[in-house]
């Protein structure tokens, strides 16, 4: 890897750890929450961007993790760490199952068969209201997440130890994803994409690396789920909407697919463009919408895909 | 109520829901099968109809049964309107891109959810229905309107039936649907074929609105449901397969009617949901698709 893309990412990594010294508290919150789903976008990337698959049903994965952290705390008795482990755990278990179904359709069949899982999970958690109470969501007590971890006591109500360890999460994900990109799987996911028969035809197994990063995405979407449900302390049935599967969708595309770092970037101005738009207009949908077709029709590679082709080839 | 009146009523409801869903699924089959995109805004070209059928119905004076002949015009003219601008303003300029035209019309769903929102407002819309005859069973009464709109479907399936296996049109869009570059090659304006059968298709599930409203009410988030079903539907059915559409309808409308009934529409929807899986598994194409050439 050049020298370039390291300092890139390392710069801004830390450039996020200085951000916690000058932004207000309310900035702070945002960016906790920005860099928790910028997770979720990054996993979504490696199916969409690396791989060419357009899943729209991510949020069953992010829901996947969100209620698994969620019920684990609340119902199970787990402790904070023990509810992430719980809900890789799920993660993993669902994106194994949903792929080994859904990847049997390819092109837009396999679009659809995404969306319908994601609404049948949807629904799921809807006629479990009793467990997942539906609509209005189950809110972790704050006594739930206090918790200590290799004898060091932390508490997830702290909103410095909650943005500085938002920070380590995305910057784990990070360091993954570019070991995930440069490495041998990498190479033959983008060959995929680019052309699945003649990979197929070299003789690599195009069915189970498939597999590989639908897991893969997966597993990030319900870690990304786990983080928004212990450190926000909310897990309702919202985050499990279809509107939840578009997101990563629009936040990968604005920021560029199938660049480490343009789902956090697509994530982060979205999120400011409808804090910014919610100040007059409360029709944040609206926005939403004309985003996804103005980049359609005018930016498909997003920002970081357009600097790739222009000024920066490097980019990983 | 004993089992069997239960089981009836069931049946009925299925039936109804089976028609209305077989005419909303047959627009984005047809869709799908000449030009082989996925409208994802399919179901807000449903809601909008219902809108304009509840804004046509209140704005037209008398009476229920005038209100509804003119929603049976205004709303697919409108409709079929609005997916003549999608097709010119957006799914041309991207030259038909199957996962581009996904993204573009999600993004339309969301556009015309907010601007229904923001119009019509968040509250349901009941719209009467044309006429108020019911059918008088031993066990229970069950409204003659439903009926009308069982026969309407099944005269509007067969219309479409008759336009693409026995008119000029309709070897047009085959032909189109075959092979594009050679219908091109032959003299078929493709463009004109797609866009024609875009607004055909919209204009269909324009149709299914106005007949489902008085049933059903108008609501900005109603599209959602029928965009679900009618995939379900053509999934099942075989993707741009009219027949199978016809037939999936039929096996989901009913069973969703008889599980909706005596268990819960929750739960309903998610059997539906996950048949779509098994047939996916058993048969990748479908009941009565061709596999993708």
């Amino acid at each position: 890897m050049s020298g370039k893309a390291v300092l890139l990412h390392a710069g801004v990594i830390a450039a996020l750890f200085l951000l916690q010294f000058v932004a207000s508290d309310y900035a702070v919150l945002m960016l906790t929450r920005i860099m928790v789903l910028a997770i979720y976008a990054m996993g979504y990337n490696i199916l969409f961007g690396y791989t060419g698959l357009l899943s729209l049903g991510h949020a069953m994965f992010f829901a996947a993790g969100l209620y698994a952290a969620a019920l684990g705390v609340t119902r199970l008795g787990l402790g904070v760490p023990e509810a992430f482990a719980v809900a890789i755990l799920t993660g993993i278990a669902v994106s194994l199952l949903i792929g080994l179904i859904a990847l049997r359709a390819s092109g837009v069949a396999f679009m659809i068969v995404t969306l319908m899982f994601a609404q049948a999970a949807f629904l799921t958690v809807l006629y479990f209201g009793e467990y997942t109470r539906g609509d209005e969501g189950i809110v972790i007590p704050d006594t739930l997440r206090a918790f200590s971890f290799m004898g060091i006591e932390a508490d997830l109500t702290n909103p410095v130890l909650r943005y500085n360890l938002a920070l380590a999460f995305l910057a784990a994900a990070i360091a993954l994803c570019l070991a995930v990109v440069r490495s041998r799987i990498g190479h033959v996911l983008v060959a995929i994409r680019e052309n699945e028969s003649r990979t197929a035809m070299l003789g690599y197994d195009v069915a189970r690396y498939k597999l590989i990063a639908f897991v893969l995405s997966g597993s990030f979407a319900a870690f990304a789920g786990a983080c928004y449900a212990l450190m926000f302390a909310y897990a309702g049935s919202s985050l499990a909407s279809i509107q939840y599967s578009i997101h990563p969708l629009l936040w990968t595309l604005l920021g560029g697919a199938a660049t480490v770092l343009g789902p956090v970037l697509g994530t982060a101005l979205m999120f400011f463009l409808v804090d910014f738009a919610s100040g007059f207009t409360t029709a944040s949908l609206l926005f939403v919408g004309v985003a996804l077709i103005l980049l359609v029709l005018f930016f498909p590679k997003g920002i970081l895909g357009t600097l790739r082709q222009r000024v920066m080839p490097w980019l990983p | 109520m004993a089992f069997w009146p239960h089981l009836l009523l069931a049946v009925l409801e299925g039936t109804v829901a089976a028609a209305v869903l077989a005419l909303s699924a047959l627009g984005l089959s047809l869709v799908f099968g000449v030009m082989r995109v996925v409208n994802v805004a399919h179901g807000e070209f449903f809601m909008v109809g219902a809108m304009l059928a509840w804004w046509t119905a209140k704005m037209m004076p008398g009476g229920p049964l005038a209100g509804f002949i003119a929603a049976l015009v205004a709303a697919p003219v409108a409709v079929g309107f609005l997916a003549f601008l999608t097709e010119r303003l957006l799914l041309r300029r991207i030259n038909y891109d199957p996962e581009a035209t996904i993204v573009a019309t999600i993004g339309l769903l969301f556009v015309l959810q907010q601007l229904a929102l923001s119009v019509f407002g968040a509250d349901a819309k009941p719209v009467a229905a044309p006429f108020t005859y019911r059918i008088a069973f031993p066990w229970f009464g069950f409204s003659g309107y439903k009926i009308f709109v069982v026969a309407a479907s099944l005269m509007l399936l067969l219309a479409v039936w008759w336009v693409l296996a026995r008119t000029r049109l309709g070897l047009i869009m085959r032909v189109t649907q075959f092979d594009r570059e050679t219908a091109t090659a032959f003299g078929i304006p493709v463009n004109t074929v797609y866009a024609a059968v875009f607004v055909a298709g919209a204009a269909l599930v324009a149709i299914a609105a106005v007949l489902i409203v008085p049933i059903q009410q108008a609501h900005y988030l109603m599209g959602l449901d029928p965009l679900l079903m009618s995939f379900i539907v053509v999934i099942i059915g075989g993707l741009g397969s009219i027949k199978g559409s016809v037939v999936a309808a039929l096996i989901i409308g009913l069973a969703d009617g008889i599980i909706s009934m005596f268990f819960s529409p929750t739960l309903a929807a998610i059997i539906a949901t996950l048949a779509v899986a098994i047939v996916l598994v058993v048969r990748p194409q479908g009941l009565y698709g061709v596999p993708v050439r």
